[in-house]
């Protein structure tokens, strides 16, 4: 079993202010009997509120997994894990849905923008949900995609887009609702890396602006430095978590060797 | 979202245009095929039709179409005429016989004789001369539709006539060897037998018949003003025997005999079955592979918050609106067909019963495709988002 943040390794300022995220000894398996998958082998960990955490760690280490439970989009099998106070298991799928839309902002890998839609109307998208007009949510979607640099562009569809666009797109409709806390899968894995390197400022610029908390999965140890704090995953725990790249893997790391 | 969920579908043109003609050919031959079946169907009983005035048909009650010969006893009219309620009753002839035209070639007929007084029973239409004539001396009207066709003249007599291949306002025909003189024509919807039809009047019509002891065909009767004509036909049934018909039971007495005895339906049905399984194959299996291709953008609406609500609404209005644009497509399409084939022989006639049904069909495929698309969506982990 992992343990909880050591106190060294937080971000003072963060861990002055409340949880974001608590899970407890989090056990989540794939399969059943011989082929059982243990991909969740009892996580403790807690995100802050204003705090960006990045987790890391070898590919089927269990990061994709645990930040879908941290987002209510995957039961676990054991253990707790509140967002906010809030535990997911104690919440009916429909109350689950209602609060993912409230609260969580998602940037996905592979954008996940809707093709046939501007990208005002794909940003609106969190918006709707959330009952607004569509009038009043394009407004909205369309001041949130001049922060992020593509207010001339809000008529166009995602096709039409770079890759570091696109992404900007999707930071665009996962801040745009306001929620309080934004997961994000790989977001800059299909990024070279200067736009990455801009993607993930324009999301610690933008996002972390509100007390936001960010909770990032990433290969990429180029972008490490944006972290408050650095988990390190393997083989379904966490085994280590730091403030910095250089406690992780000591001085002499560069950026684009291995995480 | 409504909004969204279309451009999702419309914005994706070939499956969105898969889908749509997928419907859009389910209700064209589902209305094609049914509009011909209808219009069959309405030709069978198209001599109750072409009639006009009476409010009943009285009939011998082992009667099974309007075509069938089951003449009853003259004294019948009278027994009827009897009955409280009815305010006149007129007798009508009904009989196949031996038809000899002017140039000599013969065929049989069916010949209708209405009553010889008021000729209440005459068709509505008369094109050439006028009912009255019917007075004439051996005065018969025959069908306009026949005269260049099934009473047309061959060549040589043609030829003899200057030229003039259609039968005309003084020929004389022969009607079981009586002289019979055509005194006009009428026009009436095509009928679903084969025998021109001429009209004269009662009395000349069963001399044109071999003789029988029974020459009653029908007793058509008009009810007093205010008479409910359902009580009406069950007191002449009790006064007399017969049977007793409004318009429409006479039409649904001949429809389904046609139905129940020719096999029409089972042939009409199968093609309109295939319509509807074309529609449920096509459209479905499209509509399937468009949420298949977009499961990943119904599965990041999901983890964005869509509920399952609002997702079966989206899936709803996809196929809502594809549905309701291939009916309308379908329908355009059959009705086109049947407005530039109005001038031939085609059995064509659209009901708003029929419209009805066919949008009832194409909303039963379009349930079936989306629930087909529902449930892979309904069923999805919204944690797909996270796996690449």
């Amino acid at each position: 079993m992992s343990t909880a943040a050591p106190a060294h390794s937080m971000n003072p300022a963060a861990s002055a202010r409340g949880l974001a995220v608590r899970c407890r000894n989090v056990v989540k398996n794939y399969g059943t009997g011989q082929s059982v998958v243990r991909a969740l082998r009892g996580i403790d960990l807690d995100v802050y509120e204003g705090e960006l955490l990045m987790l890391v760690g070898p590919s089927g280490c269990g990061k994709t997994t645990l930040i879908s439970v941290i987002a209510g989009v995957l039961d676990r099998d054991e253990g707790e894990c509140s967002v906010f106070g809030r535990d997911y298991a104690q919440m009916t799928s429909a109350q689950r849905t209602r609060f993912r839309g409230e609260t969580i902002g998602f940037v996905f890998q592979s954008y996940n923008l809707i093709p046939t839609l501007t990208i005002a109307e794909n940003v609106s998208v969190p918006l709707l949900l959330n009952g607004l007009n569509r009038h009043e949510a394009l407004r909205r979607a369309n001041d949130m995609l001049a922060k992020v640099g593509l207010g001339e562009r809000v008529k166009d569809t995602p096709l039409r887009l770079s890759g570091g666009q696109q992404q900007r797109v999707a930071i665009a409709r996962a801040l745009v609702h306001e929620p309080r806390l934004i997961v994000c899968d790989e977001p800059t894995s299909a990024l070279d890396h200067e736009t990455g390197h801009r993607v993930v400022e324009l999301l610690k610029s933008v996002a972390m602006s509100g007390n936001r908390s960010l909770v990032i999965v990433t290969h990429d140890n180029r972008i490490f430095d944006f972290a408050d704090r650095i988990a390190h995953m393997d083989d379904g725990q966490v085994d280590k978590i730091v403030g910095s790249a250089k406690e992780l893997y000591g001085p002499n790391m560069q950026p684009g060797s291995p995480a | 979202m409504i909004r969204y969920a279309l451009k999702m579908l419309m914005g994706d043109r070939a499956r969105y245009l898969g889908i749509l003609v997928g419907v859009a050919f389910a209700s064209l031959l589902i209305t094609q095929q049914g509009a011909v079946f209808v219009g069959l169907m309405e030709r069978t009983y198209s001599f109750v039709s072409d009639t006009p005035a009476p409010d009943l048909w009285v009939v011998d009650p082992d009667l099974e179409h309007h075509a069938d010969s089951k003449p009853m006893l003259k004294q019948e009219l009278y027994r009827v005429r009897g009955v409280e309620g009815v305010a006149w009753a007129v007798p009508m002839f009904k009989s196949f016989t031996k038809l000899r035209l002017p140039d000599g070639r013969r065929r049989g007929c069916i010949v209708v004789g209405v009553d010889d007084e008021t000729l209440i029973g005459a068709p509505a239409s008369i094109s050439g001369g006028s009912a009255a004539d019917l007075r004439l001396a051996d005065a018969v009207l025959v069908d306009e539709a026949d005269v260049g066709g099934k009473l047309g003249l061959t060549a040589h007599v043609a030829e003899a006539l200057g030229g003039r291949a259609k039968l005309a306002v003084g020929d004389v025909l022969e009607l079981n060897d009586h002289r019979a003189v055509v005194a006009g024509t009428f026009k009436i919807q095509p009928s679903f037998f084969w025998d021109p039809v001429i009209y004269t009047t009662f009395t000349r019509a069963v001399s044109y018949s071999p003789s029988e002891r029974k020459e009653l065909s029908f007793i058509l009767v008009k009810a007093t003003p205010g008479t409910d004509l359902g009580v009406l036909a069950e007191r002449i049934r009790g006064a007399t025997g017969l049977k007793a018909y409004t318009e429409q039971g006479f039409k649904r007495l001949t429809a389904m005999y046609i139905l129940e005895k020719t096999g029409i339906l089972i042939n009409f049905g199968i093609a309109v079955a295939l319509g509807f399984i074309v529609g449920v194959v096509v459209a479905g299996q499209t509509f399937y592979n468009f949420t298949m291709e977009n499961l990943r953008y119904f599965g990041a609406l999901k983890a964005l918050g869509t509920s399952n609500r609002q997702l079966v609404r989206m899936v709803l209005a996809q196929a809502g609106v594809v549905g309701l644009l291939g009916y309308g497509l379908g329908v355009g399409a059959a009705a086109l067909f049947g407005a530039l084939l109005g001038g031939t022989a085609l059995a064509f006639s659209l009901p708003w019963q029929l419209l009805a049904i066919c949008g009832g069909a194409i909303i039963v495929i379009c349930l079936i495709a989306a629930a087909l698309s529902m449930r892979r969506v309904l069923v999805l982990e919204p944690g797909i988002v996270f796996r690449g």
